[in-house]
């Protein structure tokens, strides 16, 4: 896969002997974090049972648990070379725009096409965070303001974020960018301000509110069907059952991220 | 002998400087004198009245701490998802909206945009709205395109795969 331009830095991942410490602290802080909400949470089950047309997002109101891990399935076969749908609509939603500076350009999502040299067979997949479960932008953030909320969503917290850009480094998908000019008009359900790393939240304002992401909406829109959102900790969810039954790849997967982007026919 | 001259020598000085900051200070001892001097305060801020019955919480108390509880707001919405909440900046922005002159609602960069009213007064710099949008969104549905603009856009991109 490394053929394919996503990322080859192997060494990202790392955790190197003097940072140990600090991984630890946060590893730590995280598993007491998850325990509390776990803990506050324990009456809710009976709700979540009732949830279940609703992606089984957890009620508004009630802080997000590790019950769910939300994930995507994206099956290449129906993921058209010339559609560009699901970046549109995350470009509308989250008001980012890309002028064509591929060295300064948002990057939510994008189209990648790799082609096997030896058959020619080329496949067109949409790129964007992968939402690991070992995420290294979170094991390098000097501030905690890269962080992985307890249902599997990687996002960055923009007020403690300080633009260092480490992160953009240690993503080995290259899915995050920086914010290089002042903005104007954001959306309010999506923050973005200069001096601050940015990244695909898996529209998680509308995770949130019970809704799909938008780039999936948009894929169905365009009658593709090619993306499923769902719970990959839920075994009666599809995307649970579509992993189980077909074989699905994760881009890079030697790096044992354990991605909640999964793909098909890759 | 010494000794006790010197208090008496010390109570002098202190008493003629008391005298002399007294005539000279720069601060009015009352309005009247403020205005012979021609020094004019800043007038009160008057920020505009929110959309609702009444705010959130009591006026005097926002104004203190509405930025304790922002804080914690955000984040418990940023890292836990918790939406709901008396204190999100997105409902302080949906209800106190200042309309400008062309009818819209005013952004941060009008000075006379809710926030800014009493920011600019006090001479605290807002840094919110380098991030977060400073008016509502004008259409609530425009993340949601409308049907009809899903089947224009179907419907054009059919056209183009047709042979």
């Amino acid at each position: 896969m490394s053929r394919c331009g996503i990322g080859n830095s192997t060494d990202c991942a790392c955790s190197g002997g003097s940072s140990s410490p600090v991984d630890t602290a946060r590893r730590l802080f995280l598993k007491s974090a998850t325990a509390f909400t776990t803990v506050a949470l324990a009456p809710n089950v009976t709700l979540m049972a009732f949830a279940e047309a609703h992606a089984a997002a957890q009620p508004r109101g009630e802080p997000v648990t590790a019950k769910q891990r939300w994930g995507l399935l994206i099956d290449l076969s129906k993921c058209a070379d010339d559609c560009n749908e699901c970046v549109s609509a995350c470009s509308r939603e989250n008001g980012w725009k890309a002028d064509g500076n591929s060295r300064t350009d948002a990057r939510w999502i994008r189209k990648v096409t790799i082609k096997n040299n030896k058959t020619g067979a080329t496949r067109s997949l949409p790129v964007m965070c992968q939402h690991c479960a070992s995420p290294p932008c979170v094991d390098v953030c000097p501030t905690g303001a890269s962080f992985k909320r307890a249902d599997g969503i990687v996002l960055v917290d923009k007020h403690i974020c300080i633009g260092c850009r480490y992160c953009m480094m240690a993503c080995p998908y290259q899915a995050r960018s920086f914010i290089h000019e002042t903005l104007e008009d954001q959306k309010p359900h999506a923050p973005r301000g200069k001096g601050t790393v940015e990244s695909c939240t898996l529209c998680v304002h509308r995770i949130d509110a019970g809704e799909t992401p938008a780039c999936v909406e948009a894929c169905v829109a365009a009658g593709h069907k090619a993306m499923i959102f769902g719970d990959l900790n839920d075994p009666a969810s599809e995307i649970s059952q579509r992993v189980a039954q077909f074989p699905t790849h994760q881009i890079r997967a030697d790096l044992g991220l354990d991605t909640g982007v999964r793909y098909q026919n890759l | 002998m010494r000794a006790t001259h010197r208090p008496i020598s010390d109570l002098v000085s202190a008493l003629l400087s008391a005298l002399l900051i007294g005539s000279f200070s720069p601060i009015p001892a009352s309005a009247q004198e403020t205005a012979k001097a021609g020094v004019r305060l800043a007038a009160a801020p008057k920020p505009a009245k929110g959309e609702g019955d009444k705010c959130v919480a009591p006026t005097e108390w926002m104004r203190r701490y509405h930025m304790t509880v922002l804080d914690h707001q955000r984040d418990k919405t940023v890292h836990t998802g918790v939406r709901a909440g008396p204190f999100d900046l997105k409902g302080c922005i949906a209800c106190h909206v200042v309309e400008g002159s062309d009818g819209r609602a005013v952004t941060v960069a009008d000075p006379k945009h809710f926030c800014r009213t009493c920011h600019d007064y006090a001479a605290v710099k807002v840094d919110c709205f380098e991030c977060h949008a400073s008016r509502p969104q004008e259409e609530q549905k425009s993340s949601h395109r409308s049907d009809e603009h899903d089947i224009a856009e179907l419907a054009g991109y059919l056209k183009g795969k047709a042979p």
